[in-house]
């Protein structure tokens, strides 16, 4: 198995041409934000490597991450990276079941280990015991443990792996957790994202692949290079905010003339993601453009930020109810106070002695 | 913690303790001060009490001609905060929307500038006014720890969301929570201090002229 072909030997294989690679590789470089006079620069490192080997592990998740990689519209360059890599392990993807996926996955881990990729998409539930998700009888906890032992480096797809996403949300019965906060020991990139842009999963995976080292990365580990803006940073309806110009409804004039969702609930400003420059569908459009607020779902606990229809500016619990229910308790304690001082100046009223002139003459002597 | 759990504290838990305590704390401050009771004033009025009440309102919102030339700074200085906070509290789309969320009201906001600038004016004159108070001897001599806390808990809310607003010095997520934080301070301290004077001031200037005014004296 170590006799892995080349990338280009395997690309030569597939019938994949030299000119669709470089296009990947253009488009990588261009993602990483390097000239694009990289590319032939990037293929030829690319296409001299062995194709690494790759474990995908998907834990509590919707599968919606991979669909985002594997449905962008085909064939597009995202999908050659499938071509690039080598994906051994993969739930949805393989072909193999039960002990024998299994098998390979553990044999693949013995004969890389040290070498090839962890991929994961889901979070990982750790109440009870991690019993509220279990692969061929192992909780995710153990796979992931072991899985990630001999691990290069491990790459967190989607808001779930990377901050335990939905599952995580607010009351969190499985205790889901993120990958970061079990493994502790290997590099991990955060790749996050309800689901991820794909061609920011590929693009962090081919910068890994091309260059072997891990981005520069955020404090919440994701690649700059991908979030190191605010989707309201460079949102094309920008200006519109600037000018205070915003649509109240999703079918005003407002809304129709493109100004700012900010008033609709948007959470640009806090969401730090490509999908104001990268776009989705292969640069078709992207939430924003489409007439929607951005929902933050780049963002941990982006699920428990409240209405995704309020503000970010306004709070997430309905304070206007809570007011009232605090005024009828302060109007109570307001009036028992009131009742205790006037009790009080009763009592010091009746206690009061006056004095006489002479009570006070005989004070002095 | 991260900045996203931060802020979504300081949007939730935060912002509703900090409600309570501050609807219940000015209700029961309000409560205690009139359940006091006043005696009843049984002497013939001499003029109208209302009258005289609405008039010292009035009054005593524009700056006595003495006044000006002997604390040129506090007055001044004072009135540029208080018009530049309002301006930044009330005409500030987001928290317009606020407002819009809390009490189902709203109403225009003004242009992001404007409220820019007003922010500014209301910082520069805090900041005036507390070094005011720290030069001049008689101020500091008659400023206890109450009135520092009182000027900080005002200070960063400001401060904060101006901040965050231009993307300053923090990510704009994690000053946006210090920001939403500083007000839920102030809301709690509020009722405690000489904040209180937000909602008692026209009650009090009423009260007073309207006391002189039954008596026939114009304050
Ligand atoms: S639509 Fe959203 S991201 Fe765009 S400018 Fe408005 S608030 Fe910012
Ligand atoms: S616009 Fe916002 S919510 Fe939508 S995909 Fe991008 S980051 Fe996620």
């Amino acid at each position: 198995m170590s006799k892995r072909p080349t990338v280009a030997e395997h690309l030569a294989r597939q019938g994949v041409s030299r000119r669709a690679f470089l296009k990947f590789c253009a488009a990588t470089a261009s993602m990483m934000a390097l000239p694009p006079g990289m590319a032939p620069a990037i293929a030829e490192a690319l296409g001299q490597r062995r194709r690494p080997a790759v474990i995908w592990l998907s834990f509590q998740e919707c599968t919606g991450c991979t669909e985002s990689l594997t449905r962008s519209h085909s064939p597009t360059i995202e999908s050659l990276i499938f071509d690039v890599i080598s994906l051994d392990y993969h739930h949805t993807l393989q072909a193999a079941a039960g002990d024998a996926a299994e098998h390979h996955r553990e044999r693949v881990q013995e004969e890389f280990a040290g070498e090839y990729l962890l991929i994961v998409d889901g979070s990982i539930p750790i109440a009870d015991g991690g019993v509220y998700s279990t692969i061929a009888g192992m909780t995710n906890l153990q796979m992931l443990e072991e899985s990630a032992k001999g691990a290069a480096a491990i790459v967190a797809v989607g808001s779930c792996a990377a901050f335990g996403g939905i599952p995580k949300a607010n009351p969190n019965p499985t205790g889901a957790v993120s990958v970061a906060d079990i493994i502790k020991d290997k590099p991990i990139i955060n790749v996050s994202g309800c689901p991820p842009i794909p061609v920011v999963i590929t693009g962090v995976l081919a910068h890994y692949l091309t260059f072997g080292t891990i981005p520069e990365l955020d404090k919440l580990g994701r690649p700059t290079a991908f979030y190191g803006e605010t989707i309201h940073d460079r949102c094309y309806r920008r200006p519109f905010y600037d000018q205070g110009k915003f649509a109240k409804s999703f079918d005003d004039a407002g809304a129709r003339n493109g100004w700012c969702l900010y008033e609709l609930g948007c959470k640009g400003p806090t969401t730090y993601n490509a999908c104001a420059t990268t776009k989705w569908n292969e640069g078709t459009s992207w939430p924003v453009e489409s007439g929607h607020g951005c929902l933050g779902c780049s963002e941990p606990d982006f699920w428990d930020a409240g209405s995704f229809y309020k503000a970010v500016s306004m709070p997430i619990s309905d304070l206007g109810k809570l007011g009232l229910a605090a005024a009828a308790a302060g109007a109570v304690a307001g009036v028992a106070v009131g009742l205790h001082n006037r009790h009080v100046k009763a009592g010091a009223k009746a206690a009061h002695k006056p004095l006489t002139a002479d009570e006070l003459e005989g004070d002095k002597s | 913690m991260t900045d996203m759990e931060l802020l979504n504290w300081a949007r939730g838990p935060a912002l509703e303790w900090a409600t309570i305590i501050f609807v219940v704390g000015v209700l029961v401050r309000f409560l205690e001060m009139s359940l006091l009771g006043r005696k009843p004033d049984l002497s013939e009025a001499r003029a109208s009490a209302a009258g005289g009440g609405w008039r010292t309102v009035w009054r005593r919102s524009i700056p006595a001609p003495g006044l000006v030339k002997q604390a040129p700074v506090v007055i001044y200085a004072g009135y540029a905060f208080h018009i530049g906070l309002l301006i930044a509290l009330l005409f500030f789309a987001p928290h317009i929307l606020l407002f819009k969320d809390v009490f189902g009201l709203s109403w225009p906001a003004l242009p992001f500038f404007v409220v820019d600038a007003a922010t500014v004016i209301a910082i520069v004159a805090l900041l005036v006014l507390l070094v005011h108070r720290l030069v001049n001897p008689v101020r500091r001599f008659l400023s206890s720890w109450v009135d520092y806390l009182v000027w900080a808990v005002t200070f960063l809310p400001l401060l904060t969301g101006y901040l965050a607003y231009h993307r300053m010095i923090l990510p704009y997520t994690e000053m946006l929570a210090y920001h939403m934080l500083s007000v839920a301070l102030l809301l709690v301290v509020f009722p405690f201090t000489k904040l209180m004077h937000t909602f008692t001031i026209f009650v009090s200037r009423w009260y007073n002229g309207a006391v002189s005014g039954r008596k026939g004296v114009q304050l």
